[in-house]
């Protein structure tokens, strides 16, 4: 049915139609709406779950590691400093195997603090073993979210639906929010056969010396590898539902005949689709928006570059000290394909900074001016810049 | 020992505290000039942009004035944090350093190393909300005075998490609403009860814990005081109304405050190595219902469930308990805090 929801209102529902059994969450900017409309659907009693109002992030991810590892469908939500003080506990999920899922209202990371949208949190995390799926609108989220609960159990490992903070969080879309009986139709009920119990008793996180650590972790590498397949088909069954799909592993827009790309994750990709449609026909351009950051899908990506000449990589984070992260990751995959497009690669939207419609053309021209292997922050405005950095 | 006894030697411990020599502020010869040549001494300066009524921005101020300017701040990530530091503005006078959320006792315990490491007598004072305190802070803070660093701990107690929209934290009082505690269909707000932190305090048997209130600016001060002149850990736990969180005027802040300590729902206490040393005395109890009434937090406990009044009585039985532990109830003194009112009026203090 379409209703008008907010965001974070929106995701509640959704997680709240999965029937988690637990849920455990602190509240933070833009991802504390979501925590509160759990808490609201909890209290009116729409939502029979154990809701665990935690001290802190690091409890939160914590909770949800020992309620999985106990058998119960499992999810919780972060961003920014909670990602990053929940670190040390996502690598451990991730590495037990639990199929818990989180939502990442992403937000910019601290000195100086800002509680505004870039990809910083999760990115910095992008190692830790989670499925990172990025959304372009809040349609994407809600279907994105009850597929990752499918996709976690499936594959045992954990799923981050990425969703940018404020700009889907906090606003307010037309949705469709799918019917209890699809979405059970969808997600037979959660058994997890490496779950405590005492009938079968087994020993979780123990320790693994130099003879098999290496094995453990390509495991886990190979797990995600494996997932690649599993995050298209869970959005085709889903599509045969409710029709629709959420984006597979990524999809590409634009003419046929185009040979300059752009490449984005995120709620940026709505904005560069439809700046894309105001462009002259001849000069517009093939618009790949990439939903699995992990696993990282570099023969699906392989194939959408074919006949390309130049492929833009915009992203909303960077590394210090290096440049892009997403750039220099599509650089690599694209490295064995036989005529690969030469990439270029920019930062923008940093901390909540607008990425407004003109960015497109800004970008297309700021790109024939970059040296191969270059990056740039695109809309850096030198006059607030300290001299020595103009 | 039985409660007359109990209570005779509260006062007289009392009266002992209020003659003690350690009133006077440890501060060197020049930093004692300087707070001549500025009589109204402010760490925290007007102009911040903190809600009207905000009872965290009144404590800090107070706090700061006491301390005096021979001090290095810490913060948590909190209103206090957010209202004080837009930047490229600050209304801090002192040396002041936010990190994150959880660490202000841990990076106060870092500052005060190195001073002790330089060999500088000038105090840290570390400060964050009752979610940077009670909560997510926790670990550090209990790590803090362990160790036994020489720093001041002050918690500004409004009683949820508001700088993010009012969520429940550890320090929400029982059946209060929040955004993460709403009452509803199965719940009438807030499930738990609010964290005796003062007693965990205690039980690390520091040489000083006490709690106040803004509604008793004198009584903050004296505390403040009190605390920076002792070598070692000790903490301040400071209720300090929250007007948006609270759903309550700004214009009556004070007085929901005053009426927090009045019906013995938040006890103002000292504990001196883990002992009850002092109290500030409740001459004449007023029910909890009449602090309750005046709050929107507190909305659905004036409705017809049943389970309305169930957690009336409740949080009067709580009071009560507070009452008869802490031996509140007083007759000599009144707790009534004009010199303090009148500073609060004046915007400063002259020594
Ligand atoms: C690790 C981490 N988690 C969550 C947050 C979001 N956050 C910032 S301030 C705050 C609440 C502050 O509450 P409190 O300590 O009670 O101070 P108040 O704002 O009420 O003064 C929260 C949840 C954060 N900054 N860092
Ligand atoms: S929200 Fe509450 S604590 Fe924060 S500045 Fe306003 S009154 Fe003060």
């Amino acid at each position: 049915m379409l209703h008008a929801l907010e965001g974070s209102q929106a995701i509640a529902q959704a997680v709240a139609l999965c029937r988690p059994g637990v849920v455990a969450a602190y509240p933070i900017t833009p991802q504390t709406h979501i925590v509160e409309n759990i808490s609201k659907l909890v209290a009116d009693g729409k939502l029979k779950c154990e809701f665990v109002s935690v001290e802190s992030e690091f409890s939160a991810a914590s909770v949800v590691l020992g309620a999985s590892a106990a058998g119960s469908r499992s999810y919780t939500a972060s961003s920014s400093q909670g990602i990053l003080l929940m670190a040390e506990v996502l690598f451990d999920i991730a590495g037990m195997r639990l199929p818990v899922v989180m939502t990442c209202a992403n937000r910019a990371i601290s000195a100086p603090i800002n509680i505004w949208n870039d990809h910083q949190d999760s990115m910095t995390v992008r190692d830790s073993g989670w499925i990172q799926l990025h959304c372009a609108d809040n349609q994407e989220a809600i279907d994105t979210s009850i597929q990752a609960f499918r996709i976690a159990e499936r594959t045992e490992l954990p799923v981050m639906v990425c969703m940018d903070g404020f700009v889907l969080t906090h606003t307010l879309e037309v949705v469709d929010m799918p019917s209890a009986e699809q979405v059970d139709s969808y997600l037979p009920p959660f058994t997890f056969k490496n779950k405590l119990d005492p009938k079968h008793p087994l020993s979780l996180g123990t320790l693994v010396g130099p003879e098999y650590y290496t094995e453990a972790r390509y495991s886990l590498h190979r797990a995600l590898e494996k997932a690649l397949p599993e995050i298209e088909a869970a959005d085709a069954d889903w599509a045969k539902i409710c029709g629709r799909a959420a984006g597979g592993l990524l999809t590409v827009e634009g003419p046929e005949n185009a040979t300059t790309a752009v490449l984005a994750m995120g709620s940026v990709v709505s904005t560069l689709t439809e700046s894309n449609e105001m462009l002259p026909g001849n000069k517009r351009v093939k618009i790949i928006k990439l939903r699995s950051f992990r696993p990282f899908p570099i023969e699906a990506l392989q194939m959408a570059c074919q006949g390309l000449k130049e492929l833009i990589v915009l992203e909303r984070a960077f590394s210090p000290g290096l440049g892009g992260i997403l750039g220099t990751e599509v650089r690599a995959a694209l490295a064995g394909m036989q005529k690969p497009p030469q990439v270029r690669n920019f930062t923008v939207g940093l901390g909540g900074r607008d990425i407004p419609m003109s960015t497109l053309s800004k970008l297309i021209n700021a790109a024939k001016a970059q040296a191969p292997g270059g990056f740039a922050i695109l809309d850096v405005e030198p006059e607030r810049l300290p001299p020595e950095d103009r | 020992m039985d409660s007359t006894k109990l209570k005779q030697e509260i006062q007289e411990r009392r009266r002992q505290a209020q003659s003690a020599p350690s009133e006077s502020m440890p501060v060197e010869h020049n930093m004692a000039e300087l707070r001549k040549l500025q009589p109204r001494y402010r760490g925290l300066e007007a102009g911040h942009r903190a809600c009207q009524g905000c009872g965290e921005a009144l404590a800090a101020r107070l706090v700061t004035e006491a301390a005096g300017p021979d001090v290095i701040l810490t913060n948590a990530t909190g209103c206090l944090e957010v209202f004080t530091t837009p930047w490229p503005q600050s209304a801090w006078r002192l040396p002041w350093i936010h990190s994150l959320f959880e660490n202000s006792a841990a990076i106060a315990s870092g500052v005060e190393a190195a001073l002790k490491a330089q060999g500088r007598k000038t105090k840290v004072i570390a400060q964050g909300g009752d979610g940077g305190t009670f909560d997510i802070g926790f670990q550090a803070l209990s790590g803090m005075l362990e160790r036994q660093h020489n720093i001041l701990y002050v918690c500004y107690d409004n009683e949820a998490y508001m700088n993010t929209g009012i969520q429940r934290s550890g320090s929400t009082p029982h059946a209060a609403m929040t955004t993460t505690s709403p009452p509803g269909k199965e719940r009438m707000g807030k499930r738990h009860l609010k964290k005796d932190l003062l007693s965990i305090i205690a039980a690390h048997h520091i040489p000083y814990a006490a709690s106040a209130s803004v509604a008793y600016p004198a009584d903050i001060r004296r505390k403040v005081r009190r605390a920076v002149s002792i070598e070692g850990p000790t903490f301040l736990l400071i209720h300090s109304p929250c007007p948006l969180g609270w759903g309550i005027d700004s214009e009556i802040s004070i007085e929901v405050a005053r009426l927090a300590v009045q019906t013995g729902l938040f006890p103002v206490v000292e504990l001196e190595r883990g002992e009850l040393t002092g109290v500030m005395p409740i001459r004449h109890p007023r029910p909890v219902a009449d602090y309750l009434k005046l709050q929107n937090r507190f909305k659905h406990l004036f409705t017809d469930d049943p389970r309305a009044r169930e957690e009336r009585e409740h949080l009067q039985a709580l009071a009560d308990h507070n009452i008869e532990i802490y031996q509140l109830k007083g007759d000599g003194m009144d707790a009534l805090d004009t010199d303090g009112a009148d500073t609060v009026r004046r915007g400063g203090m002259v020594d």
